[in-house]
């Protein structure tokens, strides 16, 4: 007989959905259907079933091929490395646990590493601006139960958050949006048409790297100043009766992604941004939000914010204090520099997604990648250590992209033997004790 | 002689990227999904070929084949799309303006035909890179 889990949490992007229902073998090892979740979500859940999942850690041998090693060996191999460099790069942390991260930070602090989460290439710029002016934020509850004008800015969630859209901004009827989508103005900003646009009411082109032009000019026409005939390509009388629309209505929030944070003026995009939600709320209620990526991105940020005070790039090599400073402790730049002698992937993969540069620079270092799969950080790496999925075979606690913390649910066994992530670094924590006692 | 034009790339997640990651980075709806660089029809004439056709797209950093499709997400002429992935960041400047953020979206270019040469697969793009054996 199968059985149906309930209520499961999708570890996917931010939105962190929380009605996912999944069906499972009797056995509890296979997942036979998931409902309720996006395309990228289910297939996640599916991916754990599928045939050819390393199951042991895989060492690379001269030759350029992988031998399989015991957990043992690996732990020892990991430890030495990070007890040998002098400054170690320990990367990822998006999606894992939190509980897993506070064991990680602990083997950070002790081997002297440097600790950085995705946002690093993500929205780090945004915790730059929100340290620079702060951020006058909301969770997405009182965005389903109150927002009538919603702004999506940089950002395409039908896309990268497929369910935002339904669960909180577009589509649901909440406590005081009773008409749903007819209750509510939703406008999309962006240099191409995207599938976000195809849902909003108005959709204002703005030339690509012209939006910090443009969240000026709205700002001034808050002001009741006056504009040029156009501003990044959008006309000033589209921006005057925007605003005015704005300034109309009852609860207002700007969504806003990578955008703003990955094009020219990165951090003061996002400034000025918070600094315009700043300005409406003179009018009327405004909120503005992040959209976080990784599930638990924020988790990462919340974990090391309130360990260290920083919420990425957290420099541990002085021992007695923690140091920050984007530009120098932050992955890509610390690369680039070769400032770094060994790395540490964790639930994530840099070997996609950091640009080309780096990815060169990490592969001539000892680099170790934890990781539940096969990606392009593993075949770089000197080790391979896989691990349970968080959010599917082991639980543990993330946060949602409105720092709303919330527990994932363990739905099948993984595979036998295997170690989840709490309990590899454990291993490794207690190992790098051992080296450094003998020292 | 080989027509070459000049673009502003952006790079960005696509949902189909998603779910080819998700379906594993050394999958087929991966490949699909990333090895493509999205081009306005106008910019495709200009350059002189047909959709679906292989183009060199080379940065100040380095190069990469990928496949020009038209976009799905209208794209205006003069810029285009290269889902993020391996294939996008051979040719993201990294430098940050001590931010840490680099340079995914708004920088040049250059474009021209390549219909004969092969699109490497997501880890042969990297080892390629990396100087490591590719098999």
């Amino acid at each position: 007989m199968t059985k149906v889990v309930k209520d499961v949490i999708c570890p996917f992007c931010g939105t962190l959905c929380d009605d996912v229902e999944i069906t499972v073998s009797d056995d509890n090892k296979k997942i036979i259907s998931v409902r309720n979740a996006c395309a990228i979500g289910a297939e996640k859940f599916n991916h754990t079933s599928l045939p050819g999942r390393v199951t042991r850690p895989r060492m690379r041998q001269p030759d350029g091929t992988f031998k399989e090693v015991s957990y043992d060996e690996a732990v020892d191999w990991t430890a030495k490395t990070l007890v040998n460099a002098r400054k170690t790069l320990m990367y990822g942390w998006a999606s894992t646990s939190c509980q897993a991260m506070s064991v990680g930070h602990e083997i950070a602090e002790k081997i002297g590493g440097i600790v950085d989460n995705c946002a690093t290439v993500c929205h780090g710029s945004s915790l730059i601006a929100i340290q620079d002016v702060g951020v006058p934020s909301c969770t997405l509850g009182e965005v389903k139960n109150r927002a009538d004008r919603v702004i999506f800015w940089g950002c395409n969630p039908a896309h990268a958050h497929p369910r935002h859209m339904s669960r909180y901004s577009i589509f649901p009827r909440g406590f005081f949006t009773v008409k749903g989508h007819k209750g509510r103005k939703i406008y999309c900003v962006d240099c191409r048409y995207t599938d976000t646009a195809r849902c909003a009411d108005e959709f204002i082109q703005v030339q690509q790297g012209y939006d910090y032009e443009l969240l000026n000019a709205f700002r001034t026409a808050a002001r009741g100043e006056v504009l040029p005939d156009t501003v990044g390509g959008v006309p000033k009388e589209k921006i005057y009766e925007i605003v005015e629309e704005l300034k109309g209505g009852r609860f207002g929030v700007i969504f806003f992604g990578m955008g703003l944070t990955h094009t020219m003026g990165r951090n003061h995009n996002i400034d000025i941004a918070i600094a315009l939600t700043r300005d409406m709320n003179d009018f009327t209620k405004f909120n503005i939000m992040a959209m976080r990526g990784h599930w638990n991105v924020t988790g990462s940020g919340q974990v090391l914010a309130w360990q260290y005070g920083f919420p990425y790039a957290v420099d541990l090599s002085r021992r007695t204090k923690a140091r920050y400073q984007t530009g120098e402790t932050t992955s890509v730049d610390l690369l680039i520099r070769n400032e770094v002698d060994a790395c540490f992937n964790i639930a994530t993969d840099p070997g996609a997604h950091f640009p080309i540069d780096s990815v060169v620079s990490m592969s001539k270092k000892p680099t170790v990648t934890i990781d539940p799969h096969i990606n392009m950080s593993t075949e770089i790496s000197d080790l391979h250590i896989p691990v349970a999925m968080v959010g599917v075979e082991v639980g543990g606690c993330a946060y949602r992209m409105d720092n709303v913390p919330i527990e994932t649910r363990k739905v099948v066994d993984p595979p036998d033997g295997m170690l989840t992530d709490v309990e590899l670094l454990t291993k490794i924590n207690e190992r790098v004790d051992e080296l450094m006692g003998a020292k | 002689m080989t027509k070459k034009i000049t673009l502003n790339m952006i790079t960005c997640r696509s949902i189909f990227q998603g779910v080819g990651m998700e379906a594993g980075k050394t999958s087929q709806k991966y490949f699909n999904a990333c090895s493509i660089i999205e081009m306005h029809p106008e910019d495709m004439k200009k350059l002189g070929i047909w959709k679906n056709t292989n183009v060199r797209v080379s940065s100040s950093v380095g190069s990469i084949v990928v496949k020009a499709v038209e976009p799905r997400e209208l794209l205006v002429p003069g810029l285009c799309h290269i889902p993020m992935g391996p294939w996008a960041n051979r040719i993201v400047p990294a430098y940050t303006f001590s931010t840490g953020e680099p340079c995914f979206k708004g920088f040049d270019v250059e474009i021209e035909p390549a219909i004969n040469e092969p699109i490497l697969s997501a880890i042969d793009v990297v080892k390629d890179a990396c100087g490591l054996p590719i098999k």
